[in-house]
């Protein structure tokens, strides 16, 4: 999240797409509540289901899967031809003035720079045009055709209400009516807030739906602002401080970046790796980016992280193969992976195509699960269809503890990481994580010492100062995260402290101040206001530097006057900031730098010339669709996308609709949390079996009863459950054809107090062209009712 | 409970008035607040130790067909459309604990349902004869029978945790505050509240659920289509002494009789004594 949970309860407009916070994140979704109950802020749902969250929803729209650009994209053009943006924050604090360079262009769905052979874009096509002083030129009329302003209007000038109902199945009627509340906050005096989740993630242009939602807010001057933002809703208690401590493939505790082979030294590491200032008046924030690497691997390191080994730097792999999901699975497929170690997940269930992935497990030589819970991973040699004495894989269960049996902290969507205490002791024999990472760690370090062996060194030196060297606490692992000062001991209150020399230490630079020589930051409770707009600063802290909104300085006019005053997030009082934990110096006057400190640009992107699809986002349909691409037939998907051998043969082909006619997308239930609560049997009485959700009018069609036997497939598996027929999926009229919509819960596995089908069964393989995260949520099936057994 | 007033006990002469000011409660349930989320279900099965119950999902996110003897609480899904707009209507149903109870009217055993100054109508399970009357009286369809025990059940506002201070386990648990607890009085206000602010975000019809016909519920709903209460399967006229039963009256004084000397003495004795020796009645409650 830009903001933080308590903060939605500060937005005029409340917009809720690609999630259901009614459903999977009930706790925080109060705060929805309070803003329409409070400020009778407008509560709008927009969703291929009419959700549990709709059911409390001022308004709700209902759209395909996999058309959300499509969506969004009329949104901007809606807020661009009726003038709706708010002109002086998309002045002030946006690239809209910039000019972008003759190069750039975009054609019959194809930006400039497409490589046919490798279908990838050469990204110097989209560059900024530069003066000979090396800075980005910029025209502050925002009239010049190629500034991103002009250019962004061109762009999505196509996006019309015709076009838009075309795609997305909804009326002209209903879109215009859902776009006019959502459009209404570009002004000083109105916020509006945006909460997706990862039905925006899980399609292949899940980073670009995520973008066009960024243009919508910047346009409305909604970034930074309190009761604004972009807010994801992270799915577990702690995956946003999973995600910041890198479970995401490719980057490094704090967002640093994997080395890559190229990068042979650290130097050439750093280079590639620290932007450079693109205007003059940029903090340029990641400018700092050599003082976090460097403490990090003096972290890890320690003593044998010297300037004459380059800190370690070659202690570290260089990725050469990226390690997505996909790509994981699909080394296993291909019999290259030779084992798997799997901890805090049900990595069978949460993987597309699960009849793939066990094809890739059987492959392995062996499989670690680590869990507090006997799951279907572990014993996917027992799934329905697999020959066990075919299979030769050497599967290890390891109990571990259940969060709620150790103390640490959890970080939540809003950043505000928490520390919590054990709550119960862990039953006898099972051991925590801790114990068993560091187990592992020593078991391998003292066979290197015992034996010796090919490229011990990482191992050999990493640093391991603990009281109790086989089980760290979860204060030690906190307190070096926060990171300290190596010459005095003394443990850093901010991340300002740190230095590319190796005399500082620091595990995440974004979590330095968070276990200062204060005391455990984390753990504070104290419950004052004094802002008024909940945001607690004295209870627990959240990253970076205990900010509450991120872009704060955004919530400011040029002047550093609050846009709104009632709602400030941050104010210059002509000698220094008040309010929020400032994102700008909080001293540093007004006009001294763009208020997006992290950006070479200094101001927020309209156009972003970083992803590898393109700078403006543009609507691909998924993979798998019912429809051509209305905008352009000759490139219908996403065309920089990684296919993995054998993939595009588990897909149902253009000439297939009629077989699989039926858009289906997959999500959770508020009952169930993803696959543990199989073990819960109260939650499994809430929710006991598998379900499938069928329209009312395709049921008619289909002579499916409610509460019969249905059965679901694509090209790639089938599941089978009860139907709920229901009337909160209607008939969509996608390119002039009735489209009908299924929807299929993903709890159930074949462990597990009740068993049902595995929704992903069904899914494709493909993933998001930037973050390799699969497309879970639109592809197509076929459906048909089943008679009953006995 | 020993320490909590009483107000009426079922056939038994209403105990004299205690001196003290005993807070009348109510749970007051928003509909246009609550997402369904069984949160409630679940604390109120988890407070109450009550069983679990295999369920099988028969085309709709209600978890059971009806309530049980070991399901007091139930949200109910229902799909209905008003003026061609689809609603998800979700209800806790539960006991409302009226103010002239049905149940309690009905019910032949003495002590076996009592209600407290406080509004709670509980079921005393030591002194139910698993006749079923109440089941019969309550308006609202709440109580059901245990075939095991022969006994019937249904919810008691966790009378356990209200004497301790607390609120009921289903207001302590719902994720949005769309249960609220307090004073008949606040909660009262509250209602009006929620309707006003209901009709300024454009609903027609807003209504507190809290039938006259029995005198006003301690468990009262904010209702967003008022004109809808058969939908939400809240009965538009519920009264406390439905016509079939009215011969009632004589045959539970019979009924009390014929349970014999042990009962009648407590009673006789608690009718001497006073409310304090109501204790007598619930030996297994402390």
């Amino acid at each position: 999240m830009t903001n933080h949970w308590k903060d939605i309860k500060n937005a005029d407009v409340v917009l809720v797409m690609g999630a259901n916070p009614a459903e999977n994140h009930p706790c925080g979704f109060k705060w929805a509540l309070e803003a329409r109950n409070t400020r009778r802020a407008q509560l709008v749902t927009i969703d291929p289901r009419f959700t549990r969250t709709s059911a409390v929803a001022d308004e709700h729209l209902q759209i395909r899967p996999g058309s959300d650009i499509a969506l969004l994209g009329g949104l901007v053009r809606y807020i661009l031809t009726n003038n709706l943006h708010h002109a002086d924050y998309v002045r002030a604090h946006t690239n809209a003035s910039f000019i972008i360079g003759e190069r750039f262009s975009f054609e019959d769905g194809l930006f400039s720079g497409f490589d046919e052979a490798t279908s990838q874009y050469d990204a110097s096509t989209w560059e900024y045009d530069r003066a000979p002083d090396g800075y980005v030129r910029r025209d502050v009329t925002l009239e010049h055709p190629r500034s991103v302003f002009q250019l962004l209007k061109q762009h999505y000038d196509r996006y019309t209400p015709e076009r838009v109902a075309q795609i997305t199945g909804c009326s002209e009627e209903d879109f215009l009516r859902i776009a006019k509340i959502v459009c209404s906050t570009g002004t000083a005096d109105r916020v509006g807030t945006i909460m997706y989740a990862v039905g925006w993630t899980m399609h292949t242009v899940g980073t670009q739906i995520i973008r066009t939602a960024a243009i919508v807010q910047l346009l409305l001057g909604n970034i930074g602002r309190p009761g604004g933002g972009i807010n994801a809703l992270r799915g577990h208690a702690n995956v946003q401080g999973a995600t910041d401590h890198a479970i995401v493939a490719g980057i490094l505790p704090g967002y640093l970046r994997v080395p890559q082979p190229s990068q042979t030294s650290l130097a050439s590491h750093l280079e590639a790796s620290t932007p450079q200032p693109l205007v003059r008046d940029t903090a340029n924030y990641w400018g700092n980016y050599p003082k976090f690497f460097v403490s990090q691997l003096k972290a890890w390191f320690g003593d044998r992280a010297q300037p004459d080994n380059e800190f370690g730097y070659h202690y570290l792999g260089k990725m050469e193969e990226d390690a997505t999901w996909l790509s994981i699975w699909d080394q296993a497929h291909q019999g290259k992976l030779e084992g798997f170690i799997a901890l805090g997940f049900n990595s069978l269930l949460a993987g597309p195509n699960v009849s793939r992935l066990l094809e890739a497990m059987a492959k392995l030589k062996w499989k670690v699960v680590i869990d507090p819970f006997m799951m279907d991973s572990a014993e996917f040699w027992k799934a329905p269809g697999m020959k066990p004495s075919e299979i030769d894989t050497e599967v290890l269960y390891l109990p571990t503890t259940h969060w709620i049996e150790r103390d640490g902290s959890f970080t939540n969507s809003g950043r505000w990481a928490q520390w919590k205490e054990k709550a119960i002791d862990a039953p006898i024999g099972v051991r925590s994580d801790t114990w068993i990472l560091s187990e592992l760690f020593w078991r391998v370090k003292e066979l290197y010492i015992a034996e010796g062996g090919a490229y011990d060194e990482p191992i050999q030196s990493l640093t391991w100062n603990y009281l109790n060297p086989r089980e760290p606490t979860m204060t030690e692992l906190a307190q070096e995260i926060n990171g300290s000062d190596l010459t005095s001991g003394r443990r850093l209150s901010s991340f300002g402290e740190l230095k590319e020399d190796g005399s500082t230490a620091s595990g995440n630079w974004l979590y330095s101040g968070s276990y200062p020589e204060a005391g455990n930051q984390m753990a504070r409770r104290a419950t004052e206001d004094p802002t008024g707009l909940g945001m607690h600063h004295g209870w627990a802290w959240s990253w970076p530097l205990n900010r509450r909104v991120l872009y704060n300085r955004a919530s400011a006019d040029q002047d550093g006057a609050p846009w709104d005053g009632t709602r400030s997030g941050i104010a210059w009082n002509g000698r220094e900031w008040i309010g929020d934990v400032p994102d700008y110096g909080r001293t540093t006057p007004p006009g001294a730098m763009g208020a997006f400190i992290m950006t070479e640009e200094g101001v927020a992107r309209l156009f972003s010339p970083l992803l590898k699809d393109g700078p403006i986002p543009e609507h691909y349909e998924p993979v798998e669709s019912p429809t051509v691409n209305v905008l352009h037939e000759r490139v219908p998907i996403n065309p920089v996308l990684r296919w993995y051998d054998g993939i595009r043969e588990t897909l149902a082909q253009e000439n297939d609709r009629h077989a699989y006619p039926y858009p289906c997308t997959i999500y959770r239930v508020v009952e169930r949390e993803h696959f543990v609560t199989s073990n819960v049997p109260y939650l499994v009485e809430a929710m006991p079996d598998f379900f499938v959700e069928v329209p009312e009018g395709l049921a008619a069609e289909k002579g499916i009863e409610n509460g019969g036997q249905v059965r679901v497939w694509s090209r790639r598996g089938e599941v089978q459950g009860t139907a709920i027929v229901t009337k909160r999926i209607g008939p969509l009229t996608v390119n002039g054809r009735t489209v009908w919509t299924i929807g299929v819960p993903v709890h159930w596995g074949f462990v597990g107090i009740t068993q049902g089908s595995m929704a992903n069964e069904l899914t494709p393989f493909i993933g998001d062209a930037n973050t390799g995260c699969p497309e879970f949520k639109a592809f197509l099936v076929n459906v048909e009712a089943v008679e009953k057994r006995g | 409970m020993s320490t909590l007033s009483i107000k009426r006990i079922s056939a038994t002469a209403s105990p004299a008035p205690g001196i003290r000011s005993t807070p009348e409660y109510a749970k007051l349930v928003d509909i246009s607040s609550c997402i369904g989320c069984k949160g409630c279900e679940v604390a109120c099965k988890e407070w109450n130790d009550l069983k679990v119950e295999p369920t099988a999902n028969f085309g709709s996110y209600q978890s059971h067909k009806d309530l049980s003897a070991h399901t007091w609480l139930l949200m109910r899904f229902d799909e209905v459309e008003m003026s061609g707009r689809v609603q998800w209507l979700i209800k806790k149903d539960a006991c409302l604990h009226c103010e002239d109870p049905g149940c309690l009217s009905a019910c032949p055993a003495p002590g076996a349902i009592v209600q407290y100054e406080n509004g709670i109508v509980d079921i005393n399970h030591e002194h139910c004869i698993g006749c079923q009357f109440c089941v019969t009286g309550c308006p609202f369809d709440i109580p059901r029978f245990d075939k095991e025990t022969k006994k019937v059940y249904k919810c008691n506002m966790c009378v356990d945790r209200v004497e301790a201070g607390l609120e009921p386990a289903c207001v302590k648990t719902c994720p949005t505050h769309a249960i609220s607890w307090g004073s008949k009085e606040d909660m009262l206000s509250l209602a009006e509240h929620k309707v006003d602010l209901l009709k300024d975000r454009g609903f027609e019809n807003p209504v507190t659920y809290n039938p006259a016909g029995v005198g006003g519920t301690h468990m009262m709903y904010v209702v967003p289509h008022g004109n809808h209460l058969a939908d939400y399967r809240l009965p538009a006229n519920p009264t406390a002494s439905p016509l079939p039963l009215t011969g009632l009256g004589v045959l539970k004084r019979i009924g009390a009789y014929l349970l014999g000397v042990g009962v009648l003495s407590s009673l006789v004795h608690y009718l001497t004594i006073g409310p304090q020796a109501a204790e007598d009645l619930h030996p297994h409650d402390h």
